[in-house]
Protein backbone atom coordinates (compact mmCIF):
# COMPACT_ATOMS: atom_id res chain seq x y z
CA UNK A 1 0.00 0.00 0.00
CA UNK A 2 2.74 2.11 0.99
CA UNK A 3 4.69 1.62 -1.83
CA UNK A 4 1.65 1.84 -4.34
CA UNK A 5 1.36 5.79 -2.62
CA UNK A 6 4.94 6.57 -3.15
CA UNK A 7 4.86 5.85 -6.85
CA UNK A 8 1.80 7.90 -7.57
CA UNK A 9 3.56 10.44 -5.45
CA UNK A 10 6.51 9.97 -8.02
CA UNK A 11 3.74 9.87 -10.85
CA UNK A 12 2.76 13.74 -9.73
CA UNK A 13 6.07 14.82 -9.37
CA UNK A 14 8.08 13.41 -12.56
CA UNK A 15 8.67 14.46 -15.28
CA UNK A 16 9.77 17.69 -15.07
CA UNK A 17 12.47 19.19 -16.79
CA UNK A 18 15.10 21.46 -16.64
CA UNK A 19 15.81 23.41 -20.25
CA UNK A 20 18.90 25.53 -20.87
CA UNK A 21 18.27 28.72 -23.73
CA UNK A 22 20.63 30.80 -25.73
CA UNK A 23 22.45 33.57 -24.34
CA UNK A 24 24.85 35.16 -27.53
CA UNK A 25 26.77 36.44 -23.90
CA UNK A 26 27.93 33.86 -22.18
CA UNK A 27 31.56 32.10 -23.11
CA UNK A 28 30.96 28.52 -25.19
CA UNK A 29 33.68 27.50 -22.62
CA UNK A 30 31.62 28.83 -19.85
CA UNK A 31 28.64 27.31 -20.35
CA UNK A 32 30.37 24.12 -20.62
CA UNK A 33 32.11 24.11 -17.41
CA UNK A 34 28.66 24.79 -15.80
CA UNK A 35 27.19 21.91 -16.96
CA UNK A 36 30.29 19.84 -15.92
CA UNK A 37 29.72 21.17 -12.60
CA UNK A 38 25.90 21.57 -11.59
CA UNK A 39 25.50 18.32 -13.48
CA UNK A 40 28.40 16.30 -13.25
CA UNK A 41 28.51 15.56 -17.12
CA UNK A 42 31.62 14.54 -18.24
CA UNK A 43 33.08 16.93 -21.11
CA UNK A 44 31.76 15.70 -24.20
CA UNK A 45 28.26 15.14 -22.94
CA UNK A 46 28.39 18.63 -21.63
CA UNK A 47 29.73 20.31 -24.55
CA UNK A 48 26.63 18.44 -27.00
CA UNK A 49 24.49 20.37 -25.00
CA UNK A 50 26.37 23.42 -24.77
CA UNK A 51 26.64 23.12 -29.14
CA UNK A 52 22.62 22.34 -28.85
CA UNK A 53 21.63 25.56 -27.00
CA UNK A 54 23.88 27.19 -29.10
CA UNK A 55 22.61 25.53 -32.71
CA UNK A 56 19.52 25.02 -31.38
CA UNK A 57 18.20 27.97 -28.97
CA UNK A 58 17.91 25.37 -26.04
CA UNK A 59 18.44 22.08 -24.56
CA UNK A 60 16.91 19.61 -22.24
CA UNK A 61 19.57 19.30 -19.61
CA UNK A 62 17.72 16.62 -17.17
CA UNK A 63 14.38 15.30 -16.12
CA UNK A 64 12.90 13.93 -13.24
CA UNK A 65 11.18 14.78 -9.75
CA UNK A 66 10.21 18.55 -9.74
CA UNK A 67 12.19 19.09 -6.66
CA UNK A 68 15.67 18.45 -7.63
CA UNK A 69 14.45 20.01 -11.18
CA UNK A 70 13.78 23.13 -9.25
CA UNK A 71 17.41 22.87 -7.42
CA UNK A 72 19.54 22.54 -10.93
CA UNK A 73 17.25 25.79 -12.26
CA UNK A 74 18.36 27.94 -9.32
CA UNK A 75 22.29 26.59 -9.49
CA UNK A 76 22.16 27.74 -13.02
CA UNK A 77 21.06 30.97 -12.58
CA UNK A 78 23.21 31.66 -10.02
CA UNK A 79 25.90 30.98 -12.73
CA UNK A 80 23.62 33.70 -14.38
CA UNK A 81 22.33 31.13 -17.63
CA UNK A 82 19.35 31.54 -18.80
CA UNK A 83 17.33 28.22 -17.33
CA UNK A 84 14.09 27.30 -17.18
CA UNK A 85 11.95 24.22 -15.45
CA UNK A 86 9.38 22.93 -17.66
CA UNK A 87 6.64 20.00 -17.22
CA UNK A 88 6.51 17.78 -19.90
CA UNK A 89 3.09 17.80 -21.83
CA UNK B 1 56.75 28.97 -12.42
CA UNK B 2 54.73 29.95 -14.86
CA UNK B 3 52.59 27.09 -16.74
CA UNK B 4 50.87 29.39 -19.01
CA UNK B 5 50.80 32.84 -20.56
CA UNK B 6 48.83 35.36 -22.23
CA UNK B 7 48.70 38.90 -23.78
CA UNK B 8 46.88 41.47 -24.66
CA UNK B 9 47.65 45.01 -25.81
CA UNK B 10 44.99 48.27 -25.91
CA UNK B 11 47.38 49.97 -28.42
CA UNK B 12 48.89 49.75 -31.49
CA UNK B 13 52.02 47.62 -31.69
CA UNK B 14 55.10 50.29 -31.59
CA UNK B 15 58.69 49.11 -30.46
CA UNK B 16 57.98 50.56 -26.82
CA UNK B 17 55.06 49.14 -26.16
CA UNK B 18 54.58 46.22 -23.63
CA UNK B 19 51.39 44.06 -24.17
CA UNK B 20 49.82 42.48 -20.95
CA UNK B 21 51.02 39.70 -19.45
CA UNK B 22 48.34 36.91 -17.81
CA UNK B 23 50.74 34.15 -16.17
CA UNK B 24 49.51 31.23 -13.34
CA UNK B 25 52.43 31.60 -10.43
CA UNK B 26 51.49 28.78 -7.74
CA UNK B 27 48.15 29.50 -6.12
CA UNK B 28 47.44 32.89 -8.21
CA UNK B 29 46.92 34.61 -11.64
CA UNK B 30 48.89 37.43 -12.11
CA UNK B 31 48.29 40.07 -14.33
CA UNK B 32 51.18 42.04 -15.24
CA UNK B 33 52.08 44.68 -17.72
CA UNK B 34 48.51 46.74 -17.00
CA UNK B 35 48.28 49.93 -18.88
CA UNK B 36 46.65 52.43 -17.22
CA UNK B 37 43.56 52.45 -19.83
CA UNK B 38 43.06 48.13 -18.98
CA UNK B 39 43.73 48.75 -15.56
CA UNK B 40 41.08 51.05 -15.49
CA UNK B 41 38.69 48.36 -17.35
CA UNK B 42 39.51 46.23 -14.19
CA UNK B 43 38.52 49.04 -11.83
CA UNK B 44 35.24 49.31 -13.86
CA UNK B 45 33.85 45.85 -13.16
CA UNK B 46 32.29 46.14 -9.52
CA UNK B 47 30.50 49.30 -11.27
CA UNK B 48 29.57 47.77 -14.01
CA UNK B 49 27.83 44.88 -12.09
CA UNK B 50 25.33 47.08 -11.67
CA UNK B 51 22.10 46.94 -13.32
CA UNK B 52 20.43 50.36 -12.16
CA UNK B 53 18.80 52.31 -14.25
CA UNK B 54 18.99 49.77 -16.79
CA UNK B 55 15.49 47.42 -16.75
CA UNK B 56 17.36 45.01 -19.62
CA UNK B 57 19.99 44.20 -17.56
CA UNK B 58 17.83 44.01 -14.15
CA UNK B 59 16.23 41.44 -16.33
CA UNK B 60 18.76 39.72 -17.91
CA UNK B 61 20.47 39.08 -14.29
CA UNK B 62 17.33 38.12 -13.15
CA UNK B 63 15.52 36.00 -15.18
CA UNK B 64 12.12 33.97 -14.41
CA UNK B 65 12.31 30.30 -13.66
CA UNK B 66 9.73 29.33 -15.98
CA UNK B 67 7.58 31.19 -18.53
CA UNK B 68 6.27 34.05 -17.32
CA UNK B 69 2.35 32.65 -17.43
CA UNK B 70 3.48 30.22 -14.72
CA UNK B 71 2.60 33.36 -12.14
CA UNK B 72 2.67 31.32 -8.77
CA UNK B 73 5.87 29.82 -9.57
CA UNK B 74 7.75 33.12 -10.82
CA UNK B 75 6.40 34.75 -7.50
CA UNK B 76 7.65 32.22 -5.66
CA UNK B 77 11.22 32.30 -7.29
CA UNK B 78 11.14 36.12 -6.67
CA UNK B 79 10.26 35.99 -3.11
CA UNK B 80 12.32 33.02 -1.94
CA UNK B 81 14.88 32.07 -4.71
CA UNK B 82 15.75 35.93 -5.92
CA UNK B 83 17.18 37.40 -2.64
CA UNK B 84 19.65 34.70 -2.07
CA UNK B 85 20.62 35.18 -6.29
CA UNK B 86 21.36 39.16 -5.20
CA UNK B 87 23.39 37.97 -1.98
CA UNK B 88 25.61 35.15 -4.23
CA UNK B 89 26.26 38.18 -6.54
CA UNK B 90 26.87 40.81 -4.53
CA UNK B 91 29.48 38.67 -2.48
CA UNK B 92 31.35 37.23 -5.67
CA UNK B 93 31.64 41.23 -6.65
CA UNK B 94 32.84 42.52 -3.42
CA UNK B 95 35.70 39.75 -3.75
CA UNK B 96 36.65 40.72 -6.90
CA UNK B 97 36.84 44.85 -5.73
CA UNK B 98 38.86 44.17 -2.66
CA UNK B 99 41.09 41.88 -5.30
CA UNK B 100 41.39 45.17 -7.18
CA UNK B 101 42.30 47.55 -4.19
CA UNK B 102 45.90 46.44 -5.58
CA UNK B 103 45.85 48.69 -8.55
CA UNK B 104 45.17 51.80 -6.06
CA UNK B 105 48.80 51.71 -4.96
CA UNK B 106 50.99 54.68 -4.90
CA UNK B 107 52.66 53.61 -8.45
CA UNK B 108 53.26 56.81 -10.85
CA UNK B 109 50.03 57.61 -12.88
CA UNK B 110 51.24 56.31 -15.76
CA UNK B 111 53.25 53.45 -14.89
CA UNK B 112 51.91 49.95 -15.55
CA UNK B 113 50.61 47.95 -13.26
CA UNK B 114 50.71 44.20 -11.70
CA UNK B 115 47.12 42.23 -10.54
CA UNK B 116 47.40 38.90 -8.61
CA UNK B 117 44.36 37.05 -7.97
CA UNK B 118 44.37 34.14 -5.49
CA UNK B 119 43.25 31.27 -7.51
CA UNK B 120 40.24 30.15 -4.59
CA UNK B 121 39.04 33.69 -5.62
CA UNK B 122 38.51 32.38 -9.82
CA UNK B 123 35.04 31.37 -9.05
CA UNK B 124 34.17 34.86 -7.89
CA UNK B 125 35.90 36.67 -11.05
CA UNK B 126 34.22 34.36 -13.71
CA UNK B 127 30.63 35.05 -11.85
CA UNK B 128 31.31 39.23 -11.81
CA UNK B 129 32.43 38.78 -14.92
CA UNK B 130 29.65 37.32 -16.38
CA UNK B 131 27.85 39.78 -14.65
CA UNK B 132 29.37 42.64 -16.00
CA UNK B 133 29.38 41.23 -19.36
CA UNK B 134 25.58 40.44 -19.54
CA UNK B 135 24.70 43.86 -17.80
CA UNK B 136 26.96 46.01 -20.58
CA UNK B 137 25.32 43.75 -23.74
CA UNK B 138 21.97 44.53 -21.77
CA UNK B 139 22.65 48.31 -21.68
CA UNK B 140 23.90 48.36 -25.29
CA UNK B 141 21.82 46.53 -26.93
CA UNK B 142 24.34 44.84 -28.68
CA UNK B 143 23.66 42.36 -31.83
CA UNK B 144 25.18 38.84 -32.68
CA UNK B 145 27.24 40.60 -35.14
CA UNK B 146 28.41 43.40 -32.66
CA UNK B 147 29.16 40.31 -30.11
CA UNK B 148 31.33 37.98 -32.67
CA UNK B 149 32.93 41.27 -33.81
CA UNK B 150 36.32 41.26 -31.20
CA UNK B 151 38.25 43.61 -33.03
CA UNK B 152 36.50 46.71 -33.65
CA UNK B 153 39.23 49.28 -33.83
CA UNK B 154 39.42 52.04 -32.96
CA UNK B 155 37.19 53.05 -30.25
CA UNK B 156 35.37 55.85 -31.22
CA UNK B 157 32.09 55.86 -29.05
CA UNK B 158 31.20 54.74 -25.69
CA UNK B 159 29.43 52.17 -27.39
CA UNK B 160 33.29 50.87 -28.84
CA UNK B 161 34.51 51.07 -25.19
CA UNK B 162 31.03 48.78 -24.22
CA UNK B 163 32.16 46.43 -26.45
CA UNK B 164 35.91 46.31 -25.85
CA UNK B 165 35.72 46.03 -22.30
CA UNK B 166 32.60 43.36 -23.17
CA UNK B 167 35.13 41.48 -24.84
CA UNK B 168 38.24 42.68 -22.51
CA UNK B 169 36.47 40.73 -19.68
CA UNK B 170 35.51 37.73 -21.69
CA UNK B 171 39.00 37.17 -22.63
CA UNK B 172 40.29 37.79 -18.66
CA UNK B 173 37.05 34.81 -18.75
CA UNK B 174 38.93 32.85 -21.08
CA UNK B 175 42.13 32.84 -19.51
CA UNK B 176 40.91 31.66 -15.61
CA UNK B 177 38.47 28.93 -17.23
CA UNK B 178 41.54 27.53 -18.88
CA UNK B 179 43.80 27.78 -15.61
CA UNK B 180 40.74 25.65 -13.55
CA UNK B 181 40.16 23.75 -16.20
CA UNK B 182 44.27 22.89 -15.74
CA UNK B 183 43.95 22.83 -12.11
CA UNK B 184 40.87 20.07 -12.02
CA UNK B 185 42.98 18.01 -14.77
CA UNK B 186 46.32 17.98 -12.73
CA UNK B 187 44.27 16.76 -9.53
CA UNK B 188 42.46 13.90 -11.38
CA UNK B 189 45.69 12.56 -12.45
Amino acid sequence: MIEKETRSQDDVDLPWQVVVHNDPVNLMTYVTMVFQRVFGYPREKAERHMLEVHRKGRSILWSGMRERAELYVQQLHGYLLLATLEKVS
Amino acid sequence: MCSSCMGISSSQRSKKSVDMEICRREDKLEISELDPFLAELLRQIPASTNPEGAPAAEKRLFSPPADRSKTEQCSEWKLYVEPELRRLFRTATETVAADLEQLNGNEKPFANRKLRIPTQHADAWLNALNQARLVIAAKYNFSDGELCDHYRSPIGSRRDLGLFQLNFYGFLQEFILREIDGCSEKTSD
